[in-house]
């Protein structure tokens, strides 16, 4: 099979114009015949569930959490980055464009990334209109910072709560639509299975997770926009719940995974603390406009860090990529603080963290102004490790993040598997091998307003009104016997370990093996142990209660049992991207200071695999990259 | 440290609860209260008891998922601070804890610590938006605010409707959380076209779900954990009695 990225032609600050207008548009009347299912209500679903309501789709969305507005986009801090070029230091939507390509480490599809930059700006405005407290100047204009990866400042942020305020935009428009009755809302309603009638994507099966009931939903269209998979590593950053599941359960049912090892680890989150940690929390990265990093020169350093005089200190960022100094990308600063923790340099319990120091801004902008700008994150950091920041530097080391991977879709954002879309971070469109800061709720909210309400209509316009199947189709029955028939047999296991142990377990293989270096030895290992820890899984694990009632550990079984075998392409992935790029970093191709060599002639493709049934190899389809706005090149940010 | 959590066990809406008592050793301070529950948990599943059910995603403070009384306060003792980032060095060895479940009207017991908020959804959807189509924004820089408005917009809308305001409130009032939102919007110049109506029907709706009358405790913004104040709430009532009024007018009018 070959893959069609659907590219429209033309040059390409011309092709998303010509695409909006070479697509069909759907009869008006007809819009309210077709039912869409979002699954996911976080920027990317929330503003796709709201944006295709008002259109007069009828629109069904999920969500596992209590409500809409708890998605995990609300945990973003920094930043959202927008071409506004508000800031007049020669900004503009090419540089984005560029910018992003580059920092993706030349992985990403040309088109799509230009599209991103294009609708940037409309986003900014979509936000402010509905009533985003976007951080302003004293003339009242809107506010920017800078961010990792970029010399100018682009990015627009409310506080230290920027996704809050996105999502929480987004979420009203959503509730907006669930009182006009264009949204019907499922909270607590997790996705199982995807349905599939002859070969499109026509429905789900969700659990309802208060009453345990599993039912099935039928449309003409779905959209996944569940989020990022880095839960595979056990700690991240990202909200306990996260999950591959849906995403997963629908590469079973044949929609490709792309790129799965493009996982982005985040250089400023707060250390491990002990055996009982449940998940790591990130400093936001605007920390490292003002906060610079360093480590003490010598290994076993014993002097608190005051003491250590400056002749002393090590500003590695600052030493290795003079340019971009502490604003490196986060890759390239992650493996750098690996490099010094690794050498013995490493701060604080276990010798796993560097220092992130504010005292030279402090002392010259003020300790005010440092206070405005930074005071919830220093709050925030002195509740979880009991440390007052403003006393002693705060300790950083790098986390599970980010996933760039995710099911593999075309220009229309649509699967491989027809009537299958996939937006926001559960899709692997827009940021290559390294998302740059800022840029993950702009795509979100670029796949949910700007480009799905547009682009689904490729799909509708081909799918005759009223012909959907209904819920008594033999393949939602089937798709609700499978999801019956795992959780019992997950039930019925009775084992002696928990899930959670299970889920560590293949965490610490993922972090030592397929996490911040990568080497043939170990992803081998890695391909060992994980079926290992998943035929143990399923024959040791104790999973307590009924399927019949609110079950957490069963939710979680779930998720964890997707998980195992996720890991598993996640390590083959890897082994088989025989090169560095971006934040895939394998040790056997670096320069000689350590940066990342990429291998141009035989991997500027996207990795596609397929499924092929459990126990055999997954199948790899390649669609090549071409470049033709951005030169190639070796990134460098010295 | 040891201590002893007493937890509300309850296994399901009409079930009747009781609390159950857990002694714990080896807590340590940098353990959050939710990884301690987590621990509990662990050996509860693993003495083939059922685990105790809490709401909880981001453990960061921000998701609103997570919250329950413990010893009689929602959210715990330490000031501005959720469920999920309480640590455990706020307790002394031999504290005894007690945990509960947000208890209102308006908040049914779904299980143990879990209650059902959905209230809160429906508060949001009587009026807690600004109707604009997405694409009709005219450019962001055409809507000049000040920053003290937007500052002060931003200070209400960190609400992240964990609903304590509501479990602290004797009266079970969900007035702190309807007026971050309404303030939230009404101090926006992009807010001001629905502001009357948003309060009239945010508050009908308010009163509707079950939710009691505010009569100035003050114990809402002792507990809520991203610091909104009461000063919101005078705001709402402003807008709320200059709505009634406007909307009396009208119905004069009409007459
Ligand atoms: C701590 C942190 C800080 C960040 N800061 C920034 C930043 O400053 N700037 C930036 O650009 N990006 C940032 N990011 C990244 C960004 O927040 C995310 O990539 C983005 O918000 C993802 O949005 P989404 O809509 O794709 O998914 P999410 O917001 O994760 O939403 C997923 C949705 O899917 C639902 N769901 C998942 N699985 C299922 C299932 N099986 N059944 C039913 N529903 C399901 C969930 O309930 C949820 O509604 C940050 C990420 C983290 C973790
Ligand atoms: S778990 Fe998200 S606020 Fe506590």
């Amino acid at each position: 099979m070959t893959l069609d990225a659907k590219i429209p032609s033309g040059p390409i600050e011309k092709k998303w114009e010509k695409h909006r207008f070479d697509m069909k548009l759907v009869n008006p009347s007809n819009k309210r015949k077709y039912k869409v299912i979002v699954v996911g209500t976080g920027l990317a679903g929330g503003a796709a569930a709201a944006s295709l309501g008002q259109l007069g789709y009828e629109v069904e969305a999920f969500c596992y959490q209590d409500s809409a507005r708890r998605a995990h986009s609300i945990a973003a801090q920094g930043g959202i980055n927008a071409a506004k070029n508000y800031q007049n230091d020669g900004d503009s939507i090419f540089r984005l464009f560029y910018d992003t390509v580059k920092g993706g480490d030349f992985r990403s599809r040309e088109a799509n990334v230009y599209r991103l930059a294009e609708v940037s700006n409309a986003i900014i405005d979509q936000c402010v209109a509905l009533g985003v407290p976007f951080a302003r100047e004293y003339s009242g204009y809107l506010a920017n910072r800078s961010f990792g990866g970029a010399q100018v400042s682009r990015t627009f942020y409310a506080r230290g709560q920027t996704g809050q305020q996105l999502l929480l935009g987004a979420y009203a428009a959503l509730s907006r639509e669930v009182a006009l009755g264009s949204v019907k809302m499922y909270p607590r309603h997790e996705m199982l299975e995807l349905v599939v009638i002859d070969g499109h994507a026509k429905g789900i099966v969700v659990r309802d997770m208060v009453t345990g009931k599993v039912s099935s939903h039928a449309a003409d269209t779905v959209l996944l926009a569940t989020g990022g998979y880095g839960n595979v590593f056990y700690l991240s950053t990202n909200a306990k719940g996260c999950n591959t599941t849906a995403i997963w359960r629908a590469h079973r049912k044949g929609a490709f995974f792309a790129n799965p090892c493009y996982t982005q680890i985040h250089p400023t989150c707060i250390p491990v603390a002990g055996e009982h940690q449940s998940k790591l929390t990130l400093m936001s990265e605007s920390l490292r406009n003002d906060g610079r990093v360093w480590v003490p020169k010598k290994a076993g350093e014993q002097r608190k860090p005051w003491e250590i005089p400056e002749d002393d200190r090590d500003y590695y960022l600052e030493r290795k990529y003079p340019s971009y100094g502490n604003l490196a990308p986060r890759d390239i600063s992650s493996r750098a603080a690996k490099q010094v923790c690794d050498e013995g340099r490493g701060v604080g319990p276990g010798g796993r963290g560097v220092y992130l120091d504010f005292t030279d801004s402090i002392s010259r902008l003020g300790k005010g102004v440092i206070e405005a700008r930074y005071g919830n994150l220093f709050e925030m950091y002195e509740r979880i490790t009991g440390e007052d920041p403003w006393k002693w530097p705060m300790r950083i080391y790098p986390a599970m993040h980010y996933t760039m991977g995710g099911l593999w879709v075309d220009y229309n954002l649509m699967s491989n598997l027809p009537g299958l879309h996939v937006l926001g971070e559960a899709n692997f469109s827009d940021h290559g091998a390294n998302r740059l800061g800022a840029s993950a709720l702009m795509q979100g909210l670029a796949d949910g307003y700007f480009v799905i309400p547009y682009t689904i209509a490729d799909y509708l316009t081909k799918v005759k009104p009223g012909t959907r199947a209904g819920v008594d189709h033999p393949a939602f029955k089937e798709a609700e016997a499978e999801v019956a028939g795992r959780m019992k047999k997950l039930l019925s296991i009775g084992g002696t370990k928990t899930v959670d142990e299970f889920h560590k377990e293949l965490g610490q293989v993922m972090w030592e093996f397929v996490g911040m270096g990568r080497n043939e030895a170990g992803l081998k290992t890695a391909l060992q142990k994980i079926p290992q820890i998943r035929e143990r899984f399923w024959k040791e694990v104790l999973v307590p209660g009924s399927g019949a009632d609110f079950n957490q550990e069963l939710e979680k079984a779930g998720r964890v049992a997707d998980f195992l075998e996720m890991g598993e392409l996640l390590a083959y992935d890897a082994l088989m991207r025989d090169e560095s790029c971006g934040a895939h970093f394998r040790e056997e191709h670096q320069t000689p200071d350590g940066e990342a060599m990429r291998d141009d002639e035989k991997y500027a493709y996207v990795a596609a695999w397929e499924f092929k049934g459990e126990g055999k190899a997954p199948e790899l389809h390649k669609e090549a990259l071409e470049f033709e706005n951005v030169h190639l090149a070796q990134r460098s940010y010295k | 440290m040891k201590l002893t959590l007493k937890i509300w066990r309850q296994e399901s809406p009409s079930a009747k609860g009781r609390l159950v008592a857990y002694p714990m050793d080896h807590v340590e301070g940098d353990m959050s209260f939710l990884e301690l529950l987590d621990i509990l948990n662990q050996s509860l599943i693993k003495k083939g008891e059922a685990p105790v059910a809490f709401d909880h995603d981001c453990r960061e403070g921000i998701c609103g998922s997570c919250g329950f009384m413990i010893s009689g306060i929602a959210h715990g003792p330490q000031k501005l601070t959720t469920t999920c980032q309480l640590f455990m060095r706020q307790f002394k060895d031999g504290d005894t804890i007690v945990a509960e479940p947000f208890r209102s009207k308006a908040f049914p017991v779904i299980k143990d610590l879990v209650v059902d908020r959905s209230a809160l959804d429906k508060i949001v959807q009587a009026g807690g938006f600004i109707s604009a189509r997405t694409g009709s924004g005219p450019d962001a820089n055409a809507i000049l605010i000040p920053k003290e408005k937007a500052d002060k917009s931003m200070d209400a809308a960190a609400c992240i409707g964990c609903g304590a305001c509501i479990a602290a409130c004797p009266n079970g009032s969900a007035m702190l959380f309807t007026s971050a939102k309404i303030s939230h919007l009404g101090l926006l110049p992009q807010g001001q076209t629905e502001r009357h109506q948003r309060a009239l029907r945010m508050v009908s709706k308010m009163e509707e779900l079950g939710f009691g009358a505010c009569s100035n405790h003050g114990e809402c913004e002792a507990v809520c954990p991203k610091g909104i104040t009461l000063e919101f709430i005078a705001r709402l009532n402003r807008d709320f009695l200059v709505a009634s009024v406007v909307a009396t007018k009208e119905a004069v009018k009409k007459v």
